[in-house]
């Protein structure tokens, strides 16, 4: 038996899965220590299944705790930076073009050192151990408490890296290390800054874990924990609170993820209303598709694995604006938000909402419907329209192909959308909808990337994948996957250009069972 | 030695260089490299209070000596090798020492991509102007696909520099050899270089370089920023930068729709890909063959837009320009083609970069022609 929880910046939810039954669902208030809202809502489907905390198996948490934390500024630490390159990128020091603010708060000191590779694996410059305990030593005396170690090329040759990681050890034990071909992709500045941001995490990342483990064991729950990353897989807590960056975009993945899981649909387009936006996203073999654009997070770009979505501004809360005559001016862009409970004319608030039309036109049974004003006749239709040419919209704009294609929909505003609609080749609804990125975490298994280049003139095509899949595989296993079930499910080859010879940037993903001794 | 010039440039400011960055990604015709390491570097120079002067080669007097720059190698090595900075001035030192004088000012060999602002770094680095000209309008993969060439000027001395302080020098007997020459030297110092070759006087660059195709991009992405801001089509606002443009005056749109496939393939020892777009009610489809760059577009079937013209694919949206690396299975965009500069399109300049020389059909015909514009 699994539970899932999604710590959103609202709700808190909680869902217990067996099997593929999903047992009990709850949604409680997000605290502001994030603990006893995660308590309460697991308390909560433990009653409601009646199920006790030592049959819960493993618990997997999505949580944007992280990327909040980024984006206000909170609880950040100053961070040093050691970046192995020779002369390679002196022209942009770390953190080049990021915002002043987020400088200030963790923007320290940093090292350009001998060190880094060439893209067919030769040393750009050799290792120099003196050089590297010199800026430890300062790191130290300066009282940094983290550290983020960066190297040219490491996606294809980490030990650059962690012969610098080892060594800051040595030399100031205490000083929290990430090193950036942890983090994956080629393209320097932004794994470095994804780097930089994931050490002054790093605190924030060890508390958080702790005082997940501790709130459930005070349950009596000794689960394995483990947490969602962005592309909708898992990694161990223990993993998470090294890596918390790899969390960071888990919110909307989890959703979709949980979409395809309530409904058993691999290929569809996920609509996830909520009270201010509808986050629309394609599901393409129960994965989301990601996003190619670089994904900027608190103002820094960085090439995470996110997935594409589309955000449009219509969810539960809409404001619905009449015009003097009493006929529809507007649908939105504002939105009561989470407030929608006291505002919304449905519950005695004086704002006429999105919510208001949906029940007012029957699509829904909530609230009071007395409350809501009458309307001119033929308005409540007009509204429904628009919704509908919105939704409709927004779903072509995601289709990956000109046929009709199957929309599940998600989330608690989901009653705004009519049960058929264009370039749908059906609108499913599944039971606990509400809850489906709880569920999307529940059932995740996980999963882990290598992104590197490989030149087929030096090694053998054949060679390389199999060398790719073991490096990928390894990394799954230490993120907490059962060695024997680890799989490959994607492999991207692409040639570079203007450069002859065979040379190509080949990406592998892999995933896997959650290995239970792990934790 | 030329006296020092009394030059009437216009000066650009970090918005001109976005800008300009936009507009040299659509002439790069899906190719050329992102953009956005050159401008850090350029948004960095112009905080510390230098200038970027944009000047036009006939306020040069003839004997004026002018250095065309870029970057030689893959996009994605730069992206993970970054520049020390120093690259570009060492190799400017290192022509001036050879030629025995001072250089006057710096253009892009190709404008298309990245490289249409590497020369503003070397600009701000060796403090002297850009000339507003270039030798390719666009991003090709090879360096004597070039007008400088085609024209007759010679490559060398062609100078590469590397992050590490490496220079080498080429002397050779001919163009095309200076590009397999460069090219095998870039691979070797680590798959992406500076590059300085064609230096010549302005009197020659005057007779020769394709010119106002800075202004011309700077226009391009200028008019796509304001129309976005003014909640105006992009699109619109693109053609009629490229219909007032000085050398890319016939566009159009080529195709509105989805990328249904891509495809990779080898041929011939080269990765050639494909993107198949489909119309968004079905029926028409538009396959986008692509080298390195976007090299021709077949609609149904039939040959829309061949290389050297400008085939570019954008976000429908936006109008921001997909590289061919960064295309996805799923993207709505519309394809724009645009003429190559006239320059471009004479027999012996398509001998050197036209259809055959990429092993396509030919014979080339203008995208006016085949589009009817």
């Amino acid at each position: 038996m699994r539970l899932g929880i999604d710590v959103g910046g609202t709700n808190t939810d909680a869902v217990l899965i067996s099997g593929r039954t999903v047992l009990a669902s709850a949604k409680r208030p997000t605290t502001g220590d994030v603990s006893s809202g995660i308590v309460s809502a697991t308390r909560a489907v433990l009653d409601a299944a009646a199920v006790q905390a030592a049959e819960i198996e493993g618990v997997m948490i999505g949580t944007t705790h992280f990327v909040n934390a980024l984006v206000e500024r909170k609880g950040l630490l100053g961070v040093g930076v050691l970046r192995l390159a020779g002369a390679a990128g002196e022209a942009l020091p770390p953190m080049s073009g990021w915002p002043d603010d987020l400088k200030r708060c963790i923007g320290g000191v940093s090292f350009q050192l001998p060190g880094g590779y060439e893209f067919d694996g030769q040393e750009n410059t050799a290792f120099n151990e003196t050089a590297v305990r010199n800026a430890a030593l300062q790191l130290r005396r300066k009282g940094l408490q983290s550290v983020a170690i960066s190297c040219v090329f490491s996606p294809i040759n980490r030990s650059m890296e962690q012969r610098a990681a080892q060594l800051v050890k040595e030399v100031a034990p205490d000083i929290s290390v990430t090193v950036s071909s942890a983090l994956g992709r080629i393209g320097f500045l932004e794994r470095e800054n994804a780097t930089i941001l994931n050490a002054s995490l790093s605190r924030m990342a060890r508390h958080v874990m702790a005082s997940f483990t501790a709130a459930f064991s005070e349950m009596g729950i000794h689960a394995p924990l483990y947490v969602s990353q962005n592309d909708g897989t898992l990694i161990s807590a223990k993993y998470a609170a090294q890596y918390p960056v790899l969390t960071l975009g888990s919110g909307p993945t989890n959703s979709m993820r949980g979409a395809a899981f309530l409904t058993g649909i691999q290929d569809a387009i996920v609509m996830d209303v909520g009270g201010t936006t509808t986050d629309i996203g394609a599901l393409v073999n129960g994965f989301p598709r990601e996003s190619s654009i670089a994904v900027n997070i608190g103002g820094v770009r960085t090439n995470f694995r996110m997935p594409d979505i589309l955000s449009i501004g219509l969810g539960g809360g809409t404001r619905i604006h009449l015009d003097r005559d009493g006929w529809p001016s507007a649908i939105g862009p504002d939105s009561v938000g989470y407030r929608l409970p006291e505002e919304a004319y449905l519950f005695g608030g004086s704002t006429l909402t999105a919510s208001d039309i949906a029940v007012k036109a029957g699509l829904a049974r909530f609230g009071n419907p007395e409350n809501i004003p009458s309307l001119k006749a033929g308005v409540t239709e007009q509204i429904l329209a628009r919704f509908r040419s919105i939704f409709e919209d927004g779903i072509d704009r995601m289709k990956t192909s000109a046929g009709d294609v199957p929309v599940v929909l998600v989330g608690g505003g989901s009653i705004l959308v009519p049960p058929e609609l264009k370039g749908a080749s059906r609108v499913v609804k599944p039971d606990h909808a509400a809850v489906a990125n709880a569920v999307g975490a529940a059932i995740a298994q996980v999963g882990a990337e290598v992104d590197r280049i490989v030149a087929y003139d030096n090694q053998n095509r054949d060679e390389a994948l199999q060398d790719i899949e073991r490096e990928a595989a390894e990394r799954a296993i230490a993120a907490g996957a059962d060695a024997s079930t680890v799989r490959l499910v994607d492999v991207e080859e692409t040639f570079l250009s203007y450069l002859p010879g065979n040379t190509v940037q080949l990406r592998a993903k892999v995933v896997g069972d959650l290995a239970v001794s792990a934790a | 030695m030329s006296a020092s010039p009394k030059l009437q440039g216009r000066t650009l400011s970090l918005d001109d260089v976005a800008d300009l960055a936009r507009g040299c990604a659509f002439l790069g015709s899906g190719g050329g490299g992102d953009p956005h390491t050159a401008f850090m570097e350029i948004e960095a120079a112009l905080a510390d209070g230098n200038v970027i002067e944009l000047i036009d080669v006939t306020s040069l007097p003839d004997d004026a000596f002018l250095a065309p720059c870029g970057w030689i190698g893959a996009p994605t090595i730069s992206a993970e090798k970054l520049p020390s900075g120093r690259e570009a001035l060492q190799g400017l030192r290192r022509l001036e020492s050879i030629s025995g004088r001072r250089v006057d000012a710096v253009l892009p060999v190709e404008v298309g991509g990245s490289n249409g602002l590497a020369a503003l770094v070397l600009a701000l680095r060796a403090g002297v102007p850009v000339v507003d000209c270039d030798g390719m309008g666009r991003a090709f993969p090879e360096s004597q696909m070039v007008i400088f060439n085609i024209r007759g000027q010679k490559a060398c001395p062609a100078i590469l520099t590397d992050d590490k302080g490496n220079c080498v020098v080429l002397e050779t007997v001919d163009n095309v050899s200076e590009e397999r020459l460069a090219r095998s030297v870039a691979v070797t110092l680590g798959g992406s270089c500076h590059l300085i070759e064609y230096s010549a006087f302005a009197r020659d660059m005057k007779a020769n370089a394709l010119r106002g195709t800075i202004s011309d991009a700077l226009a391009i992405g200028r008019s796509i920023r304001i129309a976005r801001e003014g909640g105006r089509d992009p699109f619109e606002a693109l053609f009629d930068a490229l219909k007032t443009s000085r050398q890319f005056d016939k566009a159009g749109v080529l195709f509105d729709g989805k990328i249904v496939d891509l495809k990779r393939e080898t041929r011939n020892g080269f990765s050639v890909g494909r993107a198949v777009i489909d119309a968004f009610g079905g029926g028409q489809r538009l396959e986008v063959e692509f080298k390195n760059e976007n090299l021709i577009a077949r609609l149904n079937g039939e040959v829309r837009a061949l290389v050297p013209d400008i085939i570019s694919i954008l976000d429908r949206e936006t109008a921001e320009t997909i590289v061919t690396e960064c295309l996805k299975y799923g993207q709505r965009v519309k394809v724009v083609g645009a003429s190559a500069p006239q320059a471009l399109r004479s027999p012996q300049a398509l001998a050197v970069l036209g259809p055959d020389a990429f092993g396509l059909p030919g014979p080339y015909r203008s995208i006016a022609e085949l589009n009817g514009w």
